[in-house]
């Protein structure tokens, strides 16, 4: 049976049918999809971990005890990750592990674009770059095989249009692999100075076997047509490539580490021209630099950002002068864009009735310095609340906070961090132990939302419920803030604008620190909706309201109005109104 | 549809308007009549309310799931206003199917810059095969604003030529069943609309 898949439902796909036994990631765009659909295969445990760290130790402890495991992420993760991973290295695994990373090349929703290929060099583990749908699935399975038959965990690296673009995928059966049993093996993984030496040997000798193994991975292959010129390439532009040039000879590469010296060298002595087209880093270039192999790269495209089809036709075009090569309605202009008229963007924007709204409305108030982080609440950083002034990583903020007080005792009183529940939980904790323990002063907004929502409603540990929708417990995070060591703890309603102003001024004055947590569901998680609010002719068009940057409000020449399909009745706006020209359904007009 | 080239469909509108349904029920059309197909979507941030895209690719082989600009043979717009934003990805003798429904992004509704007026007929003036049609009105006949996606896909489907029993297929296919008869309605709205 042949289904559409993206890449992600396909990576869960191949992970059920090569008999993935637990799987465990962190949610983050564009990989957060796999695991959302890989435990509702039965046979597969699934579960998301507080961050992509936890994530890689839960799925090492499944591989080396035994069973085949998929640990997934998207690139920053694996900076989190990368503690465990690169000793993984060392001991090797038991059942296969791969680990997904899936980068983001033109930061469609991430805070940077780094080329996580780089990764695989650096931990010296194999990796396996898909192209579409269909090698996602294959793979998963050939990646499991390769851990196994190395003894090596594999990265697997998707980026965003792989991950989200659907192509045709021909689905099987499960291949019921079972749990290897698991052996004491304190030399191979226990990883004191004296063991690690002998690992180290190992990996190696294991680069050696696997410098030979791609010589002969079916992920690489060449598709030889008009010699005059050669394409190396892998990932999605391998799919760029076909359509543009497809009268070139290709080496399509799907084992992008370590390379096949062997394969590059023959095709690179049969082509007239070579060229290397990939996306971000000279990953492969280098490497094929360093074989003594002339090619043309990164001095025709770019370090930054996505490669398009017509910037190969052009770049081709421009070097090489072979028209005949490029597909033809590539070069024909389309329709002229739109210069006469200003078109509007609409960037995305904070949804009516959200939590967050008022917390940085109140934070733009009262000019606080505000160190945030990483989720929906960075739209805190657009106009008109402009209440942000960084945003790094996720749990960044608190510790970030915590240095400007350093550097700056006179700005006490004027900086705050702001995190979401996830994020805190992610990597937030320690920050707030650091405060605690050095004694700092700054004030720790935690916006509990109930959920992830910025990567479309993830569980977490303190939502009550796991990936499979099983009740579990919930953090306490009044609790938890007080059991690292902060006395000043207070719970507020960020719907209440009056109360939260007072608490956000005397907490961030005290001379010690506090936390104060706002709470309120995500507006996307509210099944059943207040009634909208109305503006009635007492309205002053002073535009107070305006200031809050909701899209339910609309800014007219004489008054303000409510769009009432998306208001979702939270009040905000009827707190700011000197007239009192903002009234609820049920409220009498006048 | 000419089975030897591909034809690439560009999905433009705002976060929340359905253009993920619309895109389904075209992939399942292409699947139904032979052809690859491809599709690419962008999550993420998008989903706030932000412009979104969607691009369909089917043809006998299909490689890349992106349409670069000036490649799209049909530009099905959700709002006017992503309409003009994407118009230069249309190739010349293109079709573009206008929702005419305006959106007002937040720089608009902010008061900080202007919704372009007469985009219809500026469109038009430069696109020979403009279609606009008031989905949102045909929806609400049926009692539901959010069918308006479907409407368009019936005009969409009409356009490119596919039958009638393979979209009440795809509707069956991809439509939970308790929206369906609604969804049927809609769908007749834009199959049968007088377009001009």
């Amino acid at each position: 049976m042949k289904e559409l898949l993206t890449g992600n439902e396909a990576i869960a796909r191949g992970a059920y049918e090569s008999g993935v036994k637990v799987a465990a990631a962190y949610p983050g765009t564009p990989s957060t999809e796999i695991l959302e659909n890989l435990v509702r295969y039965p046979g597969v445990y699934a579960q998301w971990s507080p961050n992509e760290k936890v994530a890689l130790e839960v799925g090492l402890g499944a591989a080396i005890s035994g069973a085949r495991t998929l640990v997934t992420m998207k690139h920053v993760g694996v900076n989190v990750a990368a503690d465990p991973l690169f000793t993984l290295s060392y001991t090797g695994v038991n059942g296969g592990l791969v680990l997904v990373s899936a980068d983001d090349p033109g930061m469609h929703s991430s805070q940077n674009e780094q080329d996580n290929r780089n990764y695989a060099r650096f931990a010296k583990i194999p990796m396996l770059e898909p192209s579409n749908s269909r090698e996602c699935k294959e793979m998963v399975a050939l990646g499991l095989e390769i851990s196994e038959k190395f003894d090596t965990p594999v990265m697997l690296r998707t980026t965003t249009r792989v991950a989200h673009s659907q192509s045709f995928v021909e689905l099987g059966e499960r291949n019921e692999i079972g749990v290897k049993p698991y052996v004491k093996n304190p030399q191979k993984y226990v990883m004191v100075p004296a063991h690690a030496r002998g690992r180290h040997v190992v990996v190696e000798e294991r680069r050696q076997k696997l410098l030979e193994y791609a010589n002969n991975c079916p992920a690489n292959r060449v598709e030889w047509a008009d010699k005059g010129i050669g394409i190396i390439t892998g990932g999605i532009v391998y799919e760029y490539v076909k359509e543009v040039v497809p009268h070139a000879s290709v080496l399509k590469l799907g084992m992008t580490f370590p390379l096949p010296e062997k394969i590059i060298r023959e095709f690179a002595s049969r082509v007239d021209e070579l060229y290397v087209i990939e996306e971000l880093e000279p990953f492969l270039e280098e490497q094929i630099r360093l074989m003594g192999i002339g090619v043309k790269g990164k001095e025709l495209f770019p370090r930054i950002g996505e490669i398009s089809e017509q910037m190969i036709a052009a770049r081709i075009l421009s070097v090489t002068g072979y028209k005949d090569l490029i597909h033809d309605s590539l070069l024909v202009p389309g329709v002229e864009e739109e210069k006469d008229l200003p078109v509007p963007p609409r960037p995305p924007v904070m949804c009516p009735g959200c939590p967050h709204r008022g917390v940085f409305y109140t934070l733009n108030r009262l000019k606080m310095t505000v160190m945030g982080d990483i989720g929906c609440y960075t739209l805190g950083a657009l106009p008109p609340l402009s209440a942000m002034d960084s945003c790094i990583c996720m749990g960044a903020s608190i510790g970030s906070a915590m240095g400007v007080e350093k550097a700056h005792p006179e700005m006490h009183g004027k900086v705050v961090s702001v995190i979401g529940d996830s994020t805190f939980l992610h990597s937030g904790i320690t920050g707030l132990m650091d405060i605690a323990y050095n004694k700092g002063a700054t004030t720790t907004l935690i916006l509990d939302n109930r959920t992830t929502a910025m990567t479309g409603h993830q569980d977490h540990a303190a939502t009550g419920r796991t990936l499979s929708k099983q009740p579990a417990g919930e953090v306490d995070f009044a609790a938890l803030a007080r059991a690292l060591g902060i006395k000043r703890v207070v719970e507020t309603d960020p719907f209440d604008l009056e109360t939260l102003k007072r608490v956000i001024e005397e907490e961030a004055a005290a001379e010690e620190p506090s936390v104060v947590i706002t709470k309120r569901p995500c507006a996307l998680l509210i099944k059943e909706k207040s009634p909208a609010y109305r503006v009635d002719e007492s309205c002053i068009n002073c535009q107070k309201c305006m200031k809050l940057g909701c899209p339910a409000l609309v800014s007219g020449a004489d008054a303000v109005a409510v769009n009432d399909t998306l208001c979702t009745g939270c009040g905000l706006c009827a707190q700011l109104c000197p007239s009192g020209a903002l009234k609820k359904e049920g409220e009498a007009i006048g | 549809m000419d089975n030897g080239k591909v034809t690439n469909v560009l999905i433009v509108g705002v976060g929340g308007q359905g253009t993920i349904l619309a895109s389904r029920i075209l992939s399942y059309l292409g699947h139904r009549s032979g052809f690859d197909v491809k599709v690419s979507e962008i999550h993420g941030m998008a989903q706030r309310g932000g412009s979104v895209v969607t691009q369909v690719r089917m043809g006998e082989k299909v490689y890349s799931p992106l349409i670069g600009v000036g490649q799209a043979d049909i530009i099905l717009a959700f709002e006017r206003l992503e309409a003009l934003r994407w118009i230069h990805y249309l190739k010349k003798d293109g079709t573009i199917i206008i929702n005419d429904q305006a959106i007002e992004p937040v720089p608009v509704i902010m008061g900080l810059m202007e919704y372009p007026k007469g985009i219809v007929d500026r469109i038009r003036g430069r696109v020979r095969d403009t279609i606009a049609i008031d989905a949102l009105s045909l929806a609400r006949k049926h009692g539901n604003d959010k069918a308006s996606n479907v409407v368009l896909m019936g005009v969409l489907a009409r356009k490119m030529g596919f039958s009638k029993e393979d979209c009440t297929n795809a509707l069956e296919a991809k439509v939970p069943p308790k929206f369906l008869e609604l969804n049927k309605k809609a769908f007749d709205e834009g199959w049968n609309a007088e377009l001009a």
